[in-house]
C-alpha cells in the first residue's frame, strides 16, 4: 500500500525556459516499494497529459485503481518488491503539484498568471524532487506518451540521473497534427463562456469546454479498428426503452457518441481546464532536437545509459515512425538502444491496456 | 565461454574469433544467442532483427536490439561505429546483397558473413534430377515462400567480394553440423562463413 499523500516543496525558485521562474513550487508524489540502503533501486515513472501520481494506488477523486496498476506492484513487471517506484504530479497539473489552480503568493489562484511551462521545466522540477529525496541516479526513468517526453528530456538534459530510459508510445517532437488536435481542445475550453479568461475559480468551471477538449483528444488515443470493433454503428437504447432506434434529433444516438460524452463529463470531475491549456501547450512546444541545435543525435551525445523504445502498430498519435526517428538518433549517438514495435489493437492507449508483450519487454528491460 | 558449444556451428566459429571487448553489430540477430555469447566475452553488442517476436525475446534477455530492416536501417548507423559487423544466414535475403556487404564494411571495420551455398552437390543434384527449385536440409522452404530471394554460391560470393574490392581474411565451411575442409568447397560445403575486411 502507498503511504499517505506526499509532497515536497522546493526550497529554491524553479527557473523556467520562458525566462521566468516559479517561487518554491510544491511537487506532489507517491512512492511504492522500499528504497534500498544504497539508494540504487529507484524508478521514476513520468505520467501522461491527464495522468497523475496515482500510478498504482486509488485515485482520490474517482476512486478508480491507479492508471498503471496492471504494470506496477508486487510481482508486476515493474516489481515494487524489488524497486522503489516514484511517480510525481507534473507542475502545471492539478493533483497537488503547483499549477494554475494553485494559490499564488497574493492569496488568489494563479489562473493565467501561471507562467507557461515546457516539458523541460516539468523535468527540472522532477530533478528537484529527486534531489530532495536524495536519489542521485535512478535505476530507470519510464514514461509513456508525455511521460516519455519527460524521460527523453531527462536523458538529454540530466543524462547522469538515470542508468536506463524506457520510452513508450512517445515522440521527440510534436507534429503539426499533434498541435492541431491540441489547439481544437484549447479553443473548446476558451470558447466556453465560463472560462472567463481563465478566471473561474470563484465560480463555475468551464466543464462543457473541457469535456469537448477531452472528447476530441480521446479519439486520438484510440484506433479506428478499435472503435469499429467496440462501437461500430451501433445505436443506444432510447430512454423510453426502445432499442436500436434513431431519435431524429441530436441526442447521443450512436454508442460512440454516448461513450465520448461519458468520457468528457467524467474528465471534468478530476481535471482543471487551465491545467489542460498549460500542459497541452508544453507538449506542443516539445521538440528535443530544437533544444539541442537542430540535431536530435546531439541531444544524446555522450550518454552512457541504456535505452528501450516501444511503439504500437495501431498508434497514429505518436506513430512508429517517430520512435524510429528517436532510435536512429540514439544509434547515431552510439547509445545502447533497443526498439520494438508491438502489435496491439488499442491505438495510442495500448500502453495503458492489456498488452502482454509490453509486460514482457518492460520486465526484460528492467532485469 | 558461456553457451558457445550450444550455438549453431557458424555462430560458434564467429564467437571464437571475435576478440573480447570488441564493439559488435549483429545484423539479423534472431533470438540473440550469438549476442549473449559475445556479451559474456565482454563485447559491447548491438543487434538488428526484423521479427518483433524475436526482438522481444532479445530485450527480455537484456540485449540491445532494434527492430528493423537491415536493407533500410543499416544506413542510420555511423561509419566505423563497430569493430565487427555480423551477418549470419541473412545475405541471401537482402534486396541488394552487394550494397549490404558495402554497408557492413562501412559500419564495421571487419565483418563475418555466413550463407547457404546453392552450389552444394545435393542442391545441384536435386535441381538436376527433379528440375525443380531444391528443398533441402539447409534450404527447407519452397521457392514461393522462402525469404531467400538471392541464392548464391561460394564462387558467386568470392567473385562479388573481388568486384567490391573486399578482402577475404578467413573462411570456414560446414556440412550439416560439422566443419569441413576447404577442398572443393563449392561442391561439398552446405554453408560458408567468411571473415572479410575493407581493402
Amino acid at each position: 500500500m502507498p503511504d499517505a499523500p506526499q509532497s515536497l516543496r522546493l526550497t529554491t525558485p524553479l527557473p523556467l525556459d520562458s525566462g521566468g521562474e516559479l517561487a518554491a513550487p510544491t511537487i506532489a508524489y507517491e512512492t511504492y516499494g522500499e528504497l534500498n540502503a544504497d539508494r540504487s533501486n529507484a524508478i521514476l515513472i513520468c505520467h501522461a497529459l491527464t495522468g497523475d501520481q496515482y500510478v498504482a494506488s486509488t485515485h482520490p477523486i474517482t476512486g478508480k485503481p491507479g492508471w498503471w496498476a496492471r504494470m506496477v506492484g508486487p510481482g508486476k513487471p515493474i516489481d515494487t518488491d524489488r524497486f522503489h517506484v516514484i511517480c510525481a504530479n507534473v507542475i502545471g497539473s492539478c493533483l497537488g503539484s503547483t499549477g494554475p489552480a494553485s494559490v499564488a503568493p497574493d492569496g488568489q489562484p494563479y489562473a493565467l498568471r501561471f507562467p507557461v511551462i515546457t516539458v523541460r521545466d516539468m523535468v527540472r522540477a522532477l530533478v528537484g524532487l529527486l534531489d530532495g529525496l536524495g536519489i542521485e541516479r535512478l535505476y530507470c526513468a519510464i514514461g509513456g506518451s508525455m511521460g516519455g517526453m519527460q524521460a527523453l528530456s531527462l536523458a538529454a538534459n540530466w543524462p547522469e540521473r538515470a542508468a536506463r530510459f524506457l520510452l513508450i508510445a512517445t515522440t521527440a517532437r510534436h507534429s503539426a497534427q499533434n498541435i492541431a488536435f491540441h489547439e481544437v481542445g484549447r479553443q473548446a475550453i476558451m470558447a466556453d463562456p465560463r472560462w472567463n479568461g481563465g478566471d473561474y475559480y470563484a465560480g463555475e468551471a468551464p466543464d462543457a469546454g473541457l469535456a469537448v477538449a477531452r472528447m476530441a483528444a480521446h479519439i486520438t488515443y484510440l484506433s479506428e479498428d478499435g472503435l469499429t470493433e467496440k462501437f461500430g454503428r451501433r445505436l443506444q437504447d432510447r430512454p423510453d426503452g426502445t432499442q436500436g432506434a434513431k431519435s431524429f434529433g441530436f441526442d447521443a444516438d450512436f454508442q460512440i457518441e454516448s461513450y465520448l460524452r461519458y468520457q468528457g463529463n467524467g474528465f471534468t470531475k478530476r481535471f482543471d481546464a487551465n491545467s489542460y491549456l498549460y500542459i497541452t501547450r508544453a507538449m506542443d512546444y516539445f521538440d528535443l532536437a530544437d533544444e539541442h541545435g537542430g540535431r536530435l543525435t546531439d541531444a544524446f551525445a555522450g550518454t552512457t545509459a541504456r535505452f528501450c523504445v516501444v511503439s504500437f502498430d495501431s498508434d497514429w498519435l505518436y506513430p512508429t515512425s517517430e520512435s524510429r526517428h528517436m532510435v536512429q538518433a540514439l544509434n547515431a549517438a552510439g547509445a545502447p538502444v533497443s526498439f520494438v514495435e508491438l502489435s496491439a489493437p488499442f491505438g495510442h492507449d495500448s500502453f495503458l491496456l492489456d498488452v502482454p508483450a509490453l509486460d514482457r519487454v518492460v520486465k526484460g528491460f528492467l532485469e | 565461454m558461456t553457451g558457445i558449444e550450444k550455438l549453431r556451428p557458424d555462430l560458434a566459429v564467429i564467437a571464437r574469433h571475435v576478440a573480447p571487448g570488441s564493439r559488435v553489430l549483429d545484423v539479423g540477430c534472431g533470438d540473440g544467442a550469438l549476442m549473449a555469447a559475445l556479451r559474456s566475452q565482454d563485447c559491447d553488442v548491438r543487434g538488428i532483427e526484423i521479427d518483433g517476436a524475436l526482438v522481444e525475446q532479445c530485450v527480455a534477455r537484456g540485449l540491445s536490439v532494434v527492430q528493423g530492416d537491415a536493407d533500410r536501417d543499416l544506413a542510420f548507423y555511423p561509419d566505423g561505429g563497430f569493430d565487427v559487423a555480423i551477418l549470419s544466414q541473412t545475405l541471401q535475403t537482402a534486396a541488394r546483397p552487394d550494397r549490404m556487404l558495402a554497408e557492413l564494411l562501412r559500419v564495421g571495420r571487419r565483418a563475418f558473413v555466413s550463407f547457404p551455398n546453392f552450389a552444394y552437390w545435393r542442391t545441384r543434384l536435386a535441381l538436376l534430377t527433379q528440375g525443380r527449385m531444391p528443398v533441402t536440409r539447409a534450404l527447407p522452404v519452397s521457392w514461393y515462400e522462402t525469404t531467400n530471394i538471392h541464392h548464391m554460391t561460394i564462387k558467386d560470393f568470392e567473385v562479388l567480394a573481388g568486384d567490391l574490392g573486399v578482402k577475404l581474411r578467413r573462411r570456414w565451411y560446414f556440412t550439416g553440423d560439422r566443419r569441413r575442409g576447404n577442398g572443393s568447397a563449392n561442391w561439398r560445403a552446405e554453408n560458408a562463413l567468411y571473415e572479410i575486411e575493407r581493402n
